[in-house]
């Protein structure tokens, strides 16, 4: 699969990242950088700190140590609602859908960051809010249609099967109209259609608005056909960084997963 | 059959997004207005209205501000009782000292103070959760006990320690009569009602179900809880003040913190449980049943045959509000909303069975 | 000076019954996650169980001795705990596992309503007396140091001593054995410690049971000193910021929080509320228990609690 892409500059630096929970190393020394537009996988083995690591950047856990470089601004310390209003927007590996909402209204939170409308406004619904709550509703419903999920809008998510319910979480991030998506195993549990499926939402995410997607996953041919480069770690510490082909061919890297040289 | 969409289409999602879609419900809750505010008062008999229609009102009120809080934002609150008591006491304060304010603008007041004593209480929430919250609530519960027995500012220095109001008139009509008092409450909670749902249905409502769902995630999202939290007390207890007025002016005249009692805000607590937590309909419902319970435990005896003394009724009261709490827990947490809809989906199929 | 230290003993004493109440709350808590608001109402209902048992017996069975009837109330209402704790595994908590903690809360809340109705519907809503000959007179100490004395009540020194025991064997009981040990892993997750083989219903069933005993032990301790009546329902929830205070997941904790509370109580209420007007003992203890709350939350010996992603 060849596409024409526009990567561009680095859009964001890690540098020196270690993160740790009491006495567990999660992350050692990890420094890599991500490019605009691209397609950045992470991978490696269970337990190696793939989730920890978008954890850190979008500002749910701060790093003991290391910088963090978005968009040329440097941050120690990112809380997740400033890398939200940032435009970093992410899935989370189990899910975490507002159970009590339809499908609808939980792809709506996404749209929370811009909605101004104040209090006293929202309860009398006159003119402003009215529109501004149609306004909204009209870009969720584009995000509807592109994730072909119509039928389900109004249903509360906790009924919808798995597959789908990880294409409503894919919904809410991209409400968020961001710049760079985080997947945390977007694909995990799918069958080969609905992986499919997810790909290709995942491809025409970064193709029709050129988002930077960051994505953590197992499945090795997933991984290599879509990621522009790939980050591979393990026991906390970066093993791998470069080219799919590159890493799949690196030593450690196998070492890794295999548990012997070959 | 008769309760379906067919032929229904929307063209427009301010259409889609209106309060009843569904053009039966939108005749049913016409239905229901017209009887609340034109068959009721040709009807209805004084007692009806002093002792069940007109607390149901004001009950039904307090029942929406609490279930902002614990049903649709998912903090829990043993206090309500004494947001209520806030409410009633400010607003018997500032008619006091203010006697030209308007009886709305005094009920507007004491919302108001309960909103700051709300979020005073409220915002030790923001970091602690769950069972704390209760504690904190309760702590609100007993003081504001305390202090509107033992502050004699607060009672405008009354002897008996009870306060009471006198002459109330709106716009120049005085309000006396159980009908003209019955019109009064009814007006302002339909109001409210709709204040509320408006809220619950915006984006504010979405913000507290998403703390309530799964507060972590709201926050990568963007919404913060701290705000959400916030908010999310401030309404209910402004909502919950002005239904404290309203109880303390309309319904019993006089009053003392007695009225206003830890009893009450479980009392509270129940109707929200029962009638369905995360529903503004529900809370109509849950005050419905808690009203009615007690006047049902008075009478259906009797007319059976089988007189029970007082005592034992309120005993079996409680025995039934305990049961039935762990019962909706267990089997349906949305309460008789819920039940409401699963036979509202029955009746849209109606007659095929699915 | 003696005033105070009768002050001073005196909330000391009422603390320690406080810290018996407030076990319970730790004993249910520690062993399956659940506050349990019911725990007042079970106090309630085993003193009420007590009283009208005690007095019922020698009438049915017609025979004088305190004693004997003592003794046979106390096991019919230790039985009668026992039976109420498994119902209310069976019938509640079964179908709850794994929920949220306010979900539980109000259930617990629901239980209290229904045991306090179905306990005076049983036997009777009158003020019952429990006689289980704790003396009644007053004590006087130090008579030495100080002028006439310092007036304590021997009821309350048993009542501390009797508290103390308990809780030293509870606290003994859960670092200890393997029970405990299973009781621990329940409280910190239903699922996991049932994946795990630890019989979850057994296990419930054991710490309500005990816990109904712990509260037998409070009821007959209060009702002696108070006559039993339904504000004794009340006096558990004045035991909850005990609880607060001492951490939920510590026994000893409840004794500290217990001591702390009942000193504080009683000497604010001497010394500050003439100040502000009085009875300030409703909501001193609550008060303190908020402003704990914000500084540690899980108290003096809880364990701290930590919120993972």
């Amino acid at each position: 699969m060849s596409r024409e892409k526009r990567i561009g500059e680095v859009v964001l630096d890690l540098q020196h990242i270690s993160l740790a929970f009491g006495g567990v190393k999660a992350l050692t020394d990890i420094s890599f950088n991500v490019r605009e537009h691209e397609i950045r996988a992470i991978i490696g083995p269970n337990g190696a700190g793939k989730s920890s690591m978008l954890n850190v950047i979008n500002g749910v856990y701060t790093p003991q140590q290391g910088a963090i470089e978005f968009q040329g601004k440097s941050f120690a310390k990112m809380n997740p609602r400033r890398a939200a209003e940032m435009g970093i927007a992410r899935t989370f590996q189990n899910l975490a859908l507002f159970k009590g909402m339809s499908v609808l209204d939980n792809i709506m939170t996404g749209r929370n960051l811009r909605m101004k409308s104040g209090i006293l406004a929202q309860a009398f619904r006159w003119g402003p809010a009215e529109r501004e709550e149609t306004a909204h509703r009209e870009v969720v419903e584009n995000i509807i249609d592109f994730l072909e999920i119509q039928a389900f809008r109004k249903t509360p998510v906790g009924r919808l099967p798995y597959g789908l319910q990880k294409r409503v979480d894919l919904g809410r991030a991209l409400a968020m109209e961001p710049r760079m998506l985080l997947l945390d195993e977007p694909m995990a549990g799918m069958n080969v259609e609905e992986k499919q499926d997810m790909c290709r939402f995942i491809l025409d995410v970064n193709d029709e608005f050129g988002t930077t997607i960051v994505l953590i996953e197992h499945d090795m041919g997933v991984v290599m056909d879509i990621s522009d480069r790939v980050v591979v770690l393990d026991y906390g510490k970066k093993i791998g960084d470069g080219e799919p082909d590159n890493v799949r061919n690196n030593e450690d890297v196998i070492r890794a997963y295999l548990g012997v040289s070959h | 059959m008769f309760y379906r969409e067919n032929g229904q289409f929307k063209t427009s999602y301010r259409a889609d997004q209106q309060i009843f879609p569904i053009r039966q419900d939108r005749i049913f809750m016409l239905l229901v207005l017209a009887v609340a505010f034109l068959a009721v008062p040709m009807l209805a008999s004084d007692y009806l209205l002093r002792a069940i229609l007109i607390p149901f009102l004001i009950l039904s009120l307090s029942a929406i501000g609490l279930n902002i809080l614990v049903g649709y934002c998912g903090q829990i609150s043993l206090g309500t009782g004494a947001f209520m008591a806030v409410g009633a006491y400010a607003a018997f304060n500032f008619g006091v000292r203010f006697p030209f304010l308007p009886l709305m603008v005094q009920i507007l007041l004491g919302g108001l103070c309960a909103t700051i004593v709300g979020v005073v209480f409220g915002i030790p929430s923001l970091r602690i959760r769950g069972l704390y919250l209760a504690v904190a609530t309760l702590a609100a519960q007993f003081f504001v006990d305390w202090a509107f027995l033992r502050i004699p500012f607060l009672t405008n220095y009354s002897a008996s320690g009870s306060v009471s109001v006198a002459n109330l008139q709106v716009f120049g009509y005085p309000l006396q009569s159980a009908l003209s008092r019955y019109l009064f409450c009814l007006s302002v909670v339909a109001v409210f009602a709709l204040l509320a749902k408006n809220l619950v249905r915006g984006a504010i409502g979405r913000e507290w179900m998403a703390i309530r769902d799964m507060d972590v995630a709201a926050s990568v999202i963007g919404i913060r809880p701290m705000y959400a939290k916030l908010t999310a007390f401030a309404v209910s207890s402004f909502i919950v003040g002005v239904a404290g007025a309203l109880w303390g002016y309309m319904h019993l005249g006089s009053w003392e913190p007695l009225a206003f009692s830890l009893e009450r805000s479980f009392q509270l607590l129940f109707m929200v449980i029962i009638g369905g937590l995360g529903s503004i309909v529900g809370s109509f419902f849950g005050a419905a049943f808690i009203v009615l319970l007690p006047v049902g435990l008075n009478n259906i005896p009797h007319m059976l045959g089988l007189p029970l003394s007082v005592d034992t009724a309120s005993h079996i009261e409680h025995m039934i509000f305990g049961g039935l709490i762990v019962f909706f827990l267990i089997v349906e947490p949305h309460g008789l909303a819920k039940l409401w809809a699963i036979a509202k989906e029955k009746l849209r199929i109606w007659p095929f069975p699915h | 000076m003696a005033f105070f230290l009768e002050t001073l003993f005196g909330g000391l004493m009422s603390g320690m019954l406080y810290a018996l109440i407030g076990l319970g709350f730790v004993l249910i808590f520690k062993a399956s996650g659940v506050f349990n608001f019911a725990q007042g109402a079970m106090v309630l209902l085993a003193a009420l169980c007590m009283a009208r048992f005690s007095v019922w017996i020698p009438a049915w069975f017609g025979f004088e001795s305190k004693f004997l009837a003592n003794l046979l109330a106390m096991i019919v209402t230790g039985a009668m705990m026992v039976v109420v704790a498994w119902a209310i595994e069976r019938v509640v908590l079964r179908h709850l596992v794994n929920q949220e903690l306010t979900t539980l809360l109000m259930a617990t809340l629901g239980i209290s309503y229904f045991l306090d109705g179905a306990g005076q519907i049983m036997f009777g809503s009158a003020v019952y007396a429990i006689d289980v000959g704790m003396p009644k007179d007053p004590m006087f100490l130090f008579e030495g140091m100080f002028e006439g004395g310092v007036l304590v009540n021997a009821e309350d020194m048993i009542a501390a001593a009797v508290a103390a025991a308990l809780v030293g064997a509870l606290a003994l009981f859960f670092q200890y054995t393997a029970t405990g040990r299973a009781l621990r892993a329940v409280a910190d997750d239903h699922q996991a410690a049932q994946s795990i083989g630890i019989p979850l219903n057994r296990i419930w069933i054991i710490v309500w049971a005990v816990a109904g005993l712990v509260a037998l032990v409070a009821g007959i301790i209060w009702g002696s000193k108070l006559g039993v009546q339904f504000t004794l329902s009340t006096v558990a929830l004045r035991a909850l910021p005990v609880v607060i205070l001492g951490g939920l997941t510590s026994v000893p904790g409840a004794i500290i929080g217990g001591l702390i509370i009942g000193v504080g109580e009683k000497l604010s209420e001497v010394y500050i509320g003439p100040m502000v007007g009085g009875g300030i003992e409703v909501w001193f203890a609550y008060v303190l228990a908020l402003v704990f709350l914000l500084f540690r939350p899980q108290g003096l010996f809880g364990e701290k609690i930590i919120d993972r992603v």
